[in-house]
């Protein structure tokens, strides 16, 4: 099992005008792998796994996705996004479309997919999800949890090798995040690779592999969950870790 | 559940005294102003002189026939039709343009609707009229066509286009309608673009959607429904600016008229009866408009 990793990310630089948003950051993720990110606010966790996928464009350093190098502003990079699943903390869901149409957009128009087939691939995602009664309906007719829970299936429709999560349950209620996380769960167990940002202590220990904090656009610490959270090698990472208990 | 009685209804809104005297004071002015003109000018209504202008009775076909007004009417609704399709296809592309990646296509669109709005559309419509009709006609050859054959000649072309001899003098002022409304409606297109969330871009492109597909499935669809009323708005612009084609000898309803207001010295009566056509196309059109609106706004509502 030591092939290639499916994600490798070496000295990594990104800036926002004059902002150093990301400094010299190396990580590998290897298939199966699930990686929790966790940091403060501001730390720049989004923009490295937005990198990844290139929906923010990086000034120095490499990504390669599944050996394919990705560059900002590259020819192509519609094929690797295919690879590439995101889910967003703001759930994103095209809004003038029902949640069917939603599932099927991708598959129809990235894989030439036949109307029916898409259908059909589409329903089976909802069910795993749990909600394949609200096919018909629109995204605003939707609870936060069911929408996010949606917006997972749509993002698993493109069947991709890694998805991405941008702190997909902090933008819920209390009793709505047990759903997704459950979800995100499942699909854990079914060997996705993953990338979490998120502070889901609970849902890191059970899940992840490996915890990696960032602050300041660095990555400070990367160690196995327990350890992690039970003893924190890093005066920064103790400091947030105790803030995030405190709540 | 089933016991309970229906709604009682709800007071319905009626007029107050206050409304009828205020509608009363209003049919005052109106009624003084008109005595006022009576009384001062001396004017010789002659409506049906002005009537027979709309249609008239042909002796050797023995039946009704268009004349004047009724022709340029029917040739400003082609106007607003074909003028209508192609302002929106301008300016959907321009106001994509405005919003791409590439600088150049940026800056083109940029100029166009730059020019166009700082310049007085009468300015315009002379330099582009004299630029189009004297230069790009000839040499794309559409001056030699010939409007005896049967492909120009035909009840097709002339529902479409009116008289094939005047399809060039048509041309050149559709040409220039449409561009210059294109401006106005390249801007709204613009906006409505930039309103459409950047988390539905992101999502389009996450899931790995071609620059195209993202355009045509995500972000005009739900740019559409927002710019509807402004788009509305313009396109009935676009028919009431349609009367400044006339300075360049586009035989519409505005043209004509003059014509008519001319020859007959009915003044009035053609003005006030050329004013009403107008303004019932302009309804209709608003009209249609609101109902799609509300069409839009049913699924909106679903939506959200
Ligand atoms: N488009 C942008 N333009 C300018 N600065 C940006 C932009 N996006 C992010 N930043 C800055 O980059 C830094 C990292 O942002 P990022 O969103 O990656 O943080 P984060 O760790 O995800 O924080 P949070 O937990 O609040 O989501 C922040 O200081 C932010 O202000
Ligand atoms: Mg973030």
């Amino acid at each position: 099992m030591s092939e290639t990793p499916l994600v490798e990310i070496t000295g990594l630089c990104k800036w926002f005008g004059e902002f150093s948003a990301l400094w010299d950051i190396n990580l590998s993720v290897m298939r199966g792998e699930k990686v929790v990110i966790c940091g403060p606010s501001g730390s720049g966790k989004s923009t490295l796994i937005r990198c990844i996928n290139q929906l923010e464009e990086h000034q120095k350093g490499s990504i390669r996705v599944d050996g394919q190098e990705v560059r900002p502003g590259m020819k192509g990079i519609e094929k690797i996004r295919r690879e590439v699943g995101m889910v967003f903390q703001s759930f994103n869901l095209f809004a003038h479309m029902s949640v069917l149409d939603n599932l099927t957009l991708g598959p129809v128009r990235n894989r030439g997919m036949a109307p029916a087939e898409a259908r059909e691939l589409a329903m089976s995602y909802l069910e795993k999800v749990r909600i394949a009664e609200q096919a018909a309906k629109y995204p605003a007719q939707l609870s936060g949890g069911q929408q996010q829970r949606v917006a997972i299936a749509r993002a698993l429709c493109m069947q991709p090798k890694l998805m991405l999560f941008d702190e997909p349950t902090s933008a819920l209620d209390p009793e709505m995040i047990a759903g997704v996380l459950e979800v995100m769960e499942g699909l854990a167990r079914d060997g996705m690779t993953m990338i979490v940002v998120t502070h889901e202590m609970g849902f890191a220990r059970r899940v992840a592999d490996r915890v990696v904090f960032m602050d300041k656009g660095e990555i400070v610490e990367t160690a196995p969950p327990e350890a992690f959270f039970g003893a924190p090698r890093t005066a920064r990472a103790a400091e947030f870790l105790s803030q995030l208990l405190a709540h | 559940m089933d016991s309970r009685p229906p709604p009682p209804p709800l007071p319905k809104r009626r007029l107050t005294a206050l409304d009828w005297l205020l509608f009363g004071l209003v049919a005052l002015g109106i009624g003084l102003v008109v005595w006022r003109v009576n009384a001062v000018l001396v004017y010789d209504w002659n409506w049906p002189r002005v009537f027979g202008f709309v249609a008239r009775f042909d002796e050797e076909r023995g039946q009704w026939v268009a004349n004047l007004l009724l022709q340029g009417l029917l040739t400003t609704i082609r106007l607003a039709f074909w003028g209508t399709i192609l302002a929106a296809l301008i300016g959907l592309v321009m106001g994509w343009w405005r919003t791409c990646d590439s600088l150049a296509l940026r800056i083109i669109s940029r100029t166009y609707v730059e020019l166009i709005r700082n310049i007085p559309p009468l300015v315009f419509i002379f330099i582009f009229y004299f630029f189009i009709a004297s230069q790009i006609f000839p040499a794309i050859g559409l001056e030699t066509i010939n409007t005896k054959s049967p492909w120009v000649d035909n009840t097709a072309f002339r529902i479409a286009f009116g008289d094939p001899a005047l399809f060039t003098n048509f041309l050149s002022g559709l040409i220039c309608l449409a561009l210059f409304e294109a401006a106005y409606i390249t801007e709204i297109v613009r906006a409505g673009i930039q309103s459409v969330p950047k988390g539905q871009w992101e999502a389009g492109r996450a899931i790995g959607l071609s620059p195209t597909s993202l355009l045509r499935d995500i972000i005009f669809p739900q740019a559409l429904r927002k710019i509807l009323p402004p788009l509305a708005g313009q396109f009935i612009t676009l028919i009431k600016d349609s009367a400044i084609i006339s300075l360049i000898s586009v035989q519409e309803l505005t043209f004509l008229a003059t014509e008519v207001a001319a020859s007959t010295t009915k003044v009035f009566e053609t003005w006030i009866l050329v004013g009403g056509m107008y303004f019932a196309l302009c309804y209709l059109f608003a009209f249609i408009f609101a109902r799609l609106e509300r069409r839009a706004g049913r699924s909106a509502r679903q939506e959200t």
